[in-house]
């Protein structure tokens, strides 16, 4: 009983984080119906933000998301200006042109990032890094607790920002019909620049926050970017608030997974569970709660 | 003259090894005429039908893995490889693409990477059967390369001929039909699920058979190489976009110029650097070509954004594109 609510907890908190990863993942594809393969290298470009900080400037981690979101939304809308949006007026033949060419931009990231840090492990060593909590026989990472609310708060602020301001609603528009919003007066172009930076800024707080408990090297991006289309498939396509529950779910059974079947097969579970989500309830999680 | 352009070309390959004797480029044309037949298989799949794949390893991983399961399990050459690699790898394209032909789009590419993930994983974990990270050691056949060259060449001919082939039948509108637009063709009657299913398998098949080439040729495997996401899933996109998607020659400039672009880097532009540094004694040169030895893959990553953008159909595709823009003049009379 214990592990398994040992289980659940861990599962949980990872959830949280997860969901934060899959939820800038779930915008940009929402808005600009590609899959941001770049995702989990801009979560390691602000990862290296914080690693930065932390080693160069002494800077908690936690308050370097002040440095670290600005920076990567500034980087998600410079991306989305010179690269993906040119790509709209040019003529090809394969419409996954943008999503190709989110693959290239994750190449040129990890490779730089790989010039600069060199492939080595980093990690961010703080006091409160090893640091934990009892309740009851349940032990509670102090980070991985922390890093879990933050997460929750902004995926609150994220909400309210989508459903009461103007902008949340411009990009709501854009994200429901492009050609309607484009008629109503909303600069299509300037949403998807603003989605595209809002979208790495959240997936760089995730990276941040993850920090104090993770470690770091240039390839790290590749699996978080798996791990956020696993959640963006279980939450169904382009739904926000599906995204939260599609992170949740992968955190269970990541966690569960670990516990009762083994470490190796770690990854394997959320292939698995995305496998089974096609089959069983293509949709995903949006088309159960129609949200 | 463009008609017989590929037959002059296969007079020059035929003629290559016989001209080009040392180890090193006989080499570097192996690796080309194998990416040649990989190119192949991502064009049919991603180029002609529009489901753009990124797990071309997967297959690649599989037909490499039968050759080197026949020597190691069942004690048989592992040429056999070359003609159960391809089946092999069609036996799990089959499964995957029923299930995984409902995702559209960008959607199914992720599939594809998930397959790549999945095959790596069991590769891995999977250990009484592949050895694991230990990886199959199988003796070559052949001392000199030149034997390897050979079938190489003939299995990228076939590759080529057959895609060819397969194009201009009634297989190959379908394909297109589908790529340019699902619902339309779905709507006249073209059961879009069995013919990518089928593009698929073609894809798979060619790209197992590489596999099972690259298993007799290198002699040495692991889930590392063969089913790796950067080395074979992404260089086959590579090939394909560089070259032209969507054309019969595509994968073969592509593969051509990516294996270049590769050896480019990997030798510091070939020893230009270094000689430079020998010359003039200066270190940091020296730190500089260590740096441009290590970017390939930033190389690739810039080459794809700027191919992207610049080149959105590939050197072959747009082939009309460049020459009027290089020769802006002489080519006016000219035509497509």
């Amino acid at each position: 009983m214990e592990v398994f609510l040992q289980t659940l907890v861990s599962g949980i908190l990872k959830g949280g984080l997860y969901g934060l990863i899959g939820m800038g993942m779930s915008l940009i594809m929402g808005v600009m119906g590609i899959i941001n393969l770049a995702h989990g290298a801009l979560m390691m470009v602000g990862m290296y933000v914080t690693f930065a900080c932390f080693t160069y400037a002494g800077i908690d981690p936690y308050l370097t998301i002040f440095i670290s979101m600005p920076s990567l939304f500034l980087l998600g809308m410079l991306i989305q200006k010179y690269t993906l949006n040119p790509l709209m007026e040019v003529d090809s033949i394969l419409p996954e042109n943008q999503v190709l060419m989110t693959v290239g931009i994750a190449m040129v990231l990890t490779e730089v990032a790989r010039f600069i840090f060199s492939s080595d492990y980093k990690s961010v060593r703080t006091s409160y890094s090893g640091a934990t909590f009892f309740i009851g026989n349940i032990s509670f990472s102090v980070a991985l607790v922390a890093a879990f609310f933050i997460a929750l708060a902004f995926t609150l602020c994220m909400f309210w920002f989508l459903l009461k301001t103007d902008l949340g609603r411009s990009i709501r528009a854009t994200a429901q019909d492009k050609d309607a919003a484009r008629l109503m007066g909303v600069n299509s172009k300037r949403i998807t620049i603003l989605t595209f930076g809002l979208g790495s800024a959240l997936v760089a707080a995730a990276g941040t926050i993850l920090m104090p408990v993770y470690y770091l090297f240039p390839d790290i991006g590749g699996p978080f970017t798996r791990k956020a289309f696993v959640i963006t498939i279980l939450g169904g396509l382009g739904s926000t608030v599906g995204a939260i529950f599609g992170g949740l779910t992968l955190g269970l059974a990541e966690a569960f997974g670990a516990t009762y079947i083994g470490m190796a097969y770690d990854d394997m579970i959320g292939l698995l569970i995305f496998i089974l989500v096609l089959l069983f309830i293509p949709g995903g999680f949006k088309r159960l709660l129609k949200v | 003259m463009r008609k017989y352009f590929p037959i002059l070309l296969l007079v020059i390959l035929i003629l290559f090894p016989l001209i080009v004797r040392d180890h090193y480029h006989q080499h570097l044309m192996i690796l080309v005429l194998m990416w040649v037949v990989i190119g192949s298989g991502w064009n049919v799949i991603a180029g002609y039908t529009g489901q753009v794949s990124f797990g071309d390893a997967a297959f690649f991983g599989t037909g490499a893995y039968t050759a080197g399961l026949f020597v190691t399990k069942l004690g048989i050459s592992a040429w056999w490889g070359m003609l159960f690699g391809g089946i092999t790898a069609m036996a799990i394209a089959f499964p995957f693409g029923w299930i995984c032909f409902r995702l559209r789009g960008a959607y199914f590419a992720l599939a594809t990477l998930a397959l790549n993930e999945v095959c790596r994983h069991i590769a891995t974990i999977w250990e009484s059967l592949t050895d694991g990270m230990v990886g199959i050691l199988v003796m070559q056949t052949f001392v000199s390369k030149v034997p390897y060259y050979y079938i190489s060449l003939g299995l990228a001919v076939i590759s080529v001929i057959g895609v060819q082939f397969i194009m201009s039948s009634k297989w190959g509108y379908y394909f297109v039909s589908i790529r340019e637009d699902q619902d339309a063709a779905e709507s006249l009657g073209i059961d879009t699920h069995y013919y990518k299913m089928l593009s698929l398998n073609v894809a798979a098949f060619l790209t197992g058979m590489a596999g099972a080439l690259f298993m007799n040729y290198m002699g040495f495997i692991d889930p590392e190489v063969v089913f790796s996401l950067h080395d074979i899933s992404i260089m086959a996109i590579l090939v394909g976009i560089v070259g032209g998607v969507g054309t019969i020659y595509g994968p073969v400039v592509g593969a051509f110029v990516m294996v270049a672009v590769h050896e480019f880097f990997r030798t510091g532009f070939f020893g230009f650097f270094k000689g430079i540094a020998a010359l003039t004694g200066s270190d940091m040169i020296n730190v500089f070509a260590k740096y441009v030895m290590q970017a390939h893959v930033l190389g690739f990553g810039i080459l794809v954004v700027l191919v992207i953008l610049l080149l959105p159909n590939g050197i072959v595709g747009d082939w009309n594109l460049i020459v009027k823009k290089i020769f802006p003049v002489k080519t006016r009379g000219a035509t497509g």
